[in-house]
């Protein structure tokens, strides 16, 4: 039943985070009729990021309306598929955006590049290490696009959003200061970067002393004033932390509301439409052309909106779930592994070595963008797994987010849960404490996967989507061998107390891990295991493109965003200087 | 409700606090969770434990808003206790949650020690609470470490968040750890001279909001060193 049908546009984009808002403005450019769709509400920084309730930790991690609202949809979780899926009832191991500007308004604005093995992680692994590395149930497979194919979308990405670093490689030269393990850069980073902290300097020190190669880790937040491609200025971080999960009142932090938005509300061919939750793309009666999409708008009507390109950007679990409920491509069969769509469903997986010092402090609370110290070694394959029992690894970094106290108090094991104890260990440790973070990729495995709930629906009677994820051996592997790279670099640096904290036990979906949940719309060259092919195009109805995290074919290690925008800047090419000319399956 | 005491019962309870304004619980409820907050985060040598601090003050608003009411979480059955790695599947909100347990505990304690939790000696209140903690005490409505890891939640939330939601009084939190609250605009020059400690008085969106704190024109506190109390609220 549809109460209203709009006028038929060019474009419709669904989703305003932070690739639908790059699509939308590149398409914009080429005068196409573009309609944005969102299903929150607008964020206007300088009204809801105002100095002093910006600093309201409560609010900003726990209770602010820029988060999805669960009580309308949420999703099922379950280890395995023995178990019977429940309903994620509170926001918990990954906090999903609900606004124009998506979950990156409350970015930690970390800002890394995938390696080039990420890519390639099939192949390289069988030519490197031969046919029995991988886990027999293992479904990692190569994207179908190389580093190299994404390098100048990456550097598009970093000067739109203004990143700070230093090169490490530029044009196969290793340069001093830089990852000397990243693929190769065509141009240095737009912004310096970040002055190290106290506790980035020990790091970088005691690294050093190991044989490693330290460097400061890219960062949103800007290290000085700056003016991105599209004349939208942005200011120089302060540093004063409350920066992942909250807004910045600085304009400091590059996010879809700062360095897209309001270069693109300035084109007239653009509208955007808030409160819009898009419920189903629309197909033709052979259901390969898409006519549009069908949401339903604030006052609770079904609209309809023809258009002749639909772009799904919204979240890794949307993206999915609409793709699930609009019946574009085959479901995914657990018991066959035949299907593509919820296929490779993946995480990222953390450890640490937490280090307590008795006579160092380390101002933890000041911070923010992601400004830290890392290394490489252990990423990726940057080093010989034979014989280790898997495959990628993980960075190591000193991070200063800028530590906020009901988040923020790390105690020596074997300190009491609570009472007077707790107390005085909580006091001594909060800024004499940081840890050293292993964060590592998760590989696709047949049996993690996302499909629609059988039981439990949304409130307008939808299906919610089912996650269905586990840790597997391999990634408990990895996160052992490179925690202990970090307690090893940890000890070098004589503190009073180490505890190590590999990756343990089953994957929970309570306790905060990262909001770098990846693939069930996977990319690849083949139909028979990618959802989309490597313009994020779907191969069965290939007016439909689907972009976001949900693309990964599995996770690397760093974190995700720059590599969301640059697949959504080499979609928006192709769109305009392919598909256009010649509407189609791009090849 | 957990017990018929009204507010002028309250004021008879000696060593009690006194009567207060209680948006959601009853003063029976309050002095339970006085009496936990005391033993979670116990006034010491330290300073200012929970109670202190007035953390059943930040409950009770939480509960009686929308987190009390679960507002903007998945509230549909069917339900199942689930694993713990799926996480709260209880069909209570926390208000309701900590309305059936709290009545569930004093009924325990009543049986037990023909007392409420709040009149029991401190030693007895810790090894409930570690049974609790433990899951090893059996309650008729809810699950004992549900409660648990809700309340200690909470009572962390209280102590540590601005006091602009009601706990956290004086900023007992924060000045037990060095937290300065609201961010000032020197940190970056401090950034570079991390060896000089940066002792200073915190500043809440409280201070802030009620004009007892400065502010510069971006908005970022404009404060000196720390010089003991006498930036103390009263």
């Amino acid at each position: 039943m549809i109460d209203e049908k709009r006028k038929p546009v060019d474009v419709v984009v669904v989703g305003m985070g932070v690739a639908g808002t790059i699509l939308a403005k590149e398409l914009a450019q080429s005068q196409l009729r573009v309609v944005g769709l969102e299903r929150g509400r607008m964020v206007t920084p300088q009204q809801d990021f105002r100095l002093p309730g910006v600093h309201d930790e409560l609010h900003w991690s726990r209770d602010t309306d820029l988060m999805q609202d669960l009580s309308r949809e949420t999703l099922t979780f379950r280890n395995d598929a023995r178990q019977t899926a429940l309903p994620m009832r509170e926001m918990g191991s990954f906090m999903l955006g609900e606004c124009v500007g998506g979950a990156a308004v409350r970015w930690g604005a970390v800002a890394w590049r995938f390696n080039p093995w990420d890519f390639e992680t099939r192949s390289r692994t069988l030519a490197r290490y031969g046919p029995h590395h991988l886990a027999p149930d293992c479904t990692s497979q190569d994207w179908g696009i190389t580093y190299d194919d994404l390098e100048p979308y990456y550097d598009q990405f970093e000067h739109l959003y203004g990143i700070g670093g230093k090169a490490g490689n530029l044009g196969g030269v290793i340069q001093p200061g830089g990852n000397p393990f990243e693929g190769p850069r065509s141009r240095e980073f737009p912004n310096p970067p970040s002055a190290p902290t106290r506790a980035g300097a020990l790091f970088a020190a005691g690294a050093r002393a190991l044989g490693y190669v330290p460097f400061p880790q890219p960062t949103a937040a800007m290290t000085r004033p700056y003016v991105n491609p599209y004349k939208l200025h942005l200011g120089e971080c302060t540093r004063g932390g409350f920066c992942a999960r909250h807004g910045c009142a600085m304009d400091a932090k590059a996010t879809p509301l700062t360095a897209v938005l309001p270069a693109l509300l300035k084109h007239d061919n653009f509208e955007l439409r808030t409160h819009a939750n898009v419920v189903k793309v629309d197909l033709d009666s052979d259901g390969r052309q898409a006519t549009g999409v069908t949401y339903v708008d604030a006052r609770g009507r079904v609209v309809q909106q023809p258009a002749e390109l639909v772009i799904l950007a919204s979240y890794v679990f949307n993206n999915a779930r609409l793709m699930l409920l609009s019946g574009i491509g085959t479901p995914y069969d657990p018991v066959t592994a035949r299907g593509v769509v919820g296929r490779n469903y993946a995480y990222q997986a953390h450890g640490r070595a937490q280090l307590f010092f008795d006579d160092r402090t380390f101002h933890r609370f000041m911070g923010g963008g992601g400004i830290g110290t890392a290394i490489d070694e252990f990423n990726a394959d940057n080093f010989d797994h034979a014989g280790l029992g898997f495959v990628g690894g993980a960075y190591l970094s000193v991070v200063s987010m800028g530590a906020t106290p009901i988040r923020t108090h790390p105690v020596p094991t074997g300190t009491p849960a609570w009472g007077s104890a707790w107390k005085k260990a909580v006091a001594h440790a909060y800024d004499r404490s940081f840890p050293i973070v292993a964060q590592g990729g998760c590989q696709g495995y047949r049996t993690n996967y996302l499909d629609l709930d059988p039981t439990y629906r949304d409130a307008f009677g939808l299906p919610l989507l089912r996650m269905t994820f586990d840790w597997h051996a391999q990634e408990q592997r990895m996160s052992q061998f490179t925690t202990q790279k970090a307690a090893q670099i940890g000890r070098a640096l004589s503190p009073a107390q180490l505890d190590v904290h590999p990756l343990r036990g089953r994957y929970s979906i309570v306790p905060y891990q990262s909001t770098h949940n990846t693939g069930g719309a996977i990319m690849g060259n083949d139909p028979a295991t990618s959802a989309v092919n490597g313009y994020l195009q779907s191969w069965d109805v290939p007016n439909v493109f689907v972009v976001g995290a949900s693309a990964f074919p599995q996770n690397g290690a760093n974190n995700p965003t720059a590599t969301v925008g640059a697949l959504a800047c080499r979609t928006a090419d192709a769109i305009r200087d392919t598909y256009l000319r010649r509407p189609g399956l791009l090849t | 409700m957990s017990s018929g005491a009204g507010p002028a019962s309250d004021a008879g309870i000696s060593g009690g606090p006194a009567p207060r304004a209680l948006r959601y619980l009853t003063p029976a409820e309050a002095r339970f969770l006085d009496a936990a907050c005391a033993r979670l985060i116990p006034a010491d040598d330290l300073g200012p434990g929970a109670l202190e601090a007035d953390v059943t003050r930040f409950i009770d608003r939480q509960l009686a808003g929308p987190y009390g009411a679960h507002a903007r979480c998945y509230r549909h059955g069917p339900w199942a206790e689930g694993t713990p790695e799926q996480g709260w599947q209880s069909p209570l909100s926390p208000a309701q949650m900590y309305r059936a347990a709290i009545a569930d505990l004093d009924a325990h304690c009543v049986a037990r020690h023909r007392a409420p939790f709040a009149l029991l000696a401190a030693q007895a209140q810790d090894t409930l609470l570690q049974a609790l903690e433990r899951d090893a005490v059996a309650l008729p409505t809810v699950r004992a470490e549900t409660f648990f890891a809700l309340l200690w939640k909470n009572v962390q939330e209280g102590f540590f968040a601005d006091p602009i939601h009601g706990g956290n009084r004086d900023k007992a939190g924060w000045r037990l750890i060095g937290f300065p609250g609201v961010a000032a605009a020197d940190y970056p020059a401090a950034m570079q001279r991390l060896e000089m400690p940066y002792a200073v008085a915190p500043v809440s969106i409280d201070d802030i909001e009620r004009g007892r704190v400065a502010v510069d024109a971006q908005g970022y506190p404009v404060r000196g060193r720390s010089n003991g109390a006498s930036d103390r609220r009263d």
